[in-house]
């Protein structure tokens, strides 16, 4: 896994791309809860995760329940396929605020 | 923290078995076996009672030496191999046994977490939240904190399974998966097998007597017959086989069916005929 975090005005961008495994969430869960402490909104970029597993999956369900007790946006940016599928078996994908553009993050952020 | 694991782009054989032989004594029970399993694949492996399935799972599994012959697992011999390679692949591996297995003094979640607690350094509130995601899985939200001595059949099969995919292994080890189930209850076990395979990729094996839940999960089926493999192939070439053992299996009747009364009478009384 690779994390690249981008900082804008109103928001982080944190870019995950590879295998997101038992090896490389606590590393995701790091970036996620840091970004989130900051006090900044955060956009989860899954379009290059080739594979993610329950324990990466479980360190974007700790950061959507930071964010939400922090009143914070928070999202999930252009879900891969392979990461669909895993959202979908979980029952996450209708749980998560899901986009396809940054715009439209920053829409719902003005909301 | 847990070490990388080789990359999940596993193409051709997740386990390839080469001339395995296991004797009793006296008694042979597998017999030059060679099987491969597919990666990213259901493969069942069926079979009537005493013709060795279990065996052979358990040598899989390592819990066997076999009298000869190699059992090559993601790469890695498993009966030469060293005890800090079978720790690597144990990590990768899941077993949901027949009868559940549960630790009768742990709760159904702390059972489930034992594997995370033992094997990685995640942060508490990721093994609870993993720990939540697999019971949801298996519908066994509700039973978090019940015994074991509190579940049903179905519900103890269902939380040994969470207890084997809790972490995210890539090859999963089914021992029976219907036996004792309602049909509804066996159909959504099903359901989930598929489910992993499609959306985590794993490698799966079933072993199994229940042809309609077989033929409806596998990608490939082995049908044992005493200590040999008779038929390896995808369910239509199974169903198309030539072997008469197979056909047999395939369309087996009731016992009482074809049993002849008289005979079994005597049979039972000592006589013979």
């Amino acid at each position: 896994m690779q994390t690249n975090i981008t900082s804008t005005a109103s928001y982080d961008l944190l870019t995950l791309s590879g295998e997101v495994d038992l090896h490389y969430s606590p590393t995701l869960r790091e970036n996620i809860l840091g970004s989130l402490k900051a006090g900044k909104p955060l956009l989860v970029d899954l379009a290059q995760v080739s594979y993610i597993d329950s324990s990466g999956i479980a360190s974007l369900v700790e950061g959507f329940q930071t964010a939400k007790s922090a009143k914070l946006g928070y999202g999930l940016l252009n879900v891969s396929s392979p990461a669909m599928q895993v959202l979908t078996l979980t029952r996450l994908d209708k749980i998560f605020a899901l986009y396809t553009s940054t715009d439209q993050f920053e829409t719902a952020l003005q909301a | 923290m847990t070490s990388p694991t080789p990359s999940l782009n596993i193409t051709g054989n997740a386990i390839e078995v080469r001339k395995l032989t296991v004797d009793y004594g006296a008694r042979r029970i597998l017999s030059n076996i060679d099987l491969d399993i597919p990666s990213g694949k259901v493969s069942v492996i069926m079979g009537g009672s005493g013709t060795g399935k279990s065996t052979l799972l358990r040598c899989i599994l390592g819990l066997k030496l076999p009298t000869s012959g190699s059992i090559h697992m993601l790469g890695t011999d498993i009966t030469t191999a060293t005890t800090a390679q079978l720790y690597q692949l144990r990590k990768q591996t899941g077993v949901a046994f027949q009868g559940g297995a549960l630790f009768s003094s742990m709760s159904v979640a702390e059972n489930i977490q034992l594997a995370l607690r033992e094997h990685t350094n995640l942060d508490e509130s990721t093994i609870q939240i993993m720990t939540r995601i697999k019971l949801d899985m298996v519908d066994m939200l509700h039973a978090e904190h019940l015994m074991p001595s509190e579940l049903s059949g179905g519900m103890t099969k269902r939380a040994a399974l969470a207890r084997a995919i809790i972490m995210d292994p890539k090859l999963l080890f089914f021992d029976e998966p219907s036996a004792g189930l309602d049909p509804s209850t066996s159909a959504e076990l099903d359901e989930l097998i598929l489910l992993l395979r499609d959306s985590l990729k794993m490698t799966i094996v079933v072993v199994t007597h229940e042809l309609e839940s077989a033929f409806k999960i596998a990608d490939q089926i082995s049908i044992m017959g005493k200590g040999i493999i008779l038929a390896t192939g995808t369910p239509e070439e199974i169903r198309a086989s030539a072997d008469p053992e197979v056909q047999g299996l395939l369309h087996r009747k009731p016992r009482e069916t074809v049993v002849d009364t008289e005979a079994h009478l005597k049979a039972l009384v000592g006589e013979t005929s």
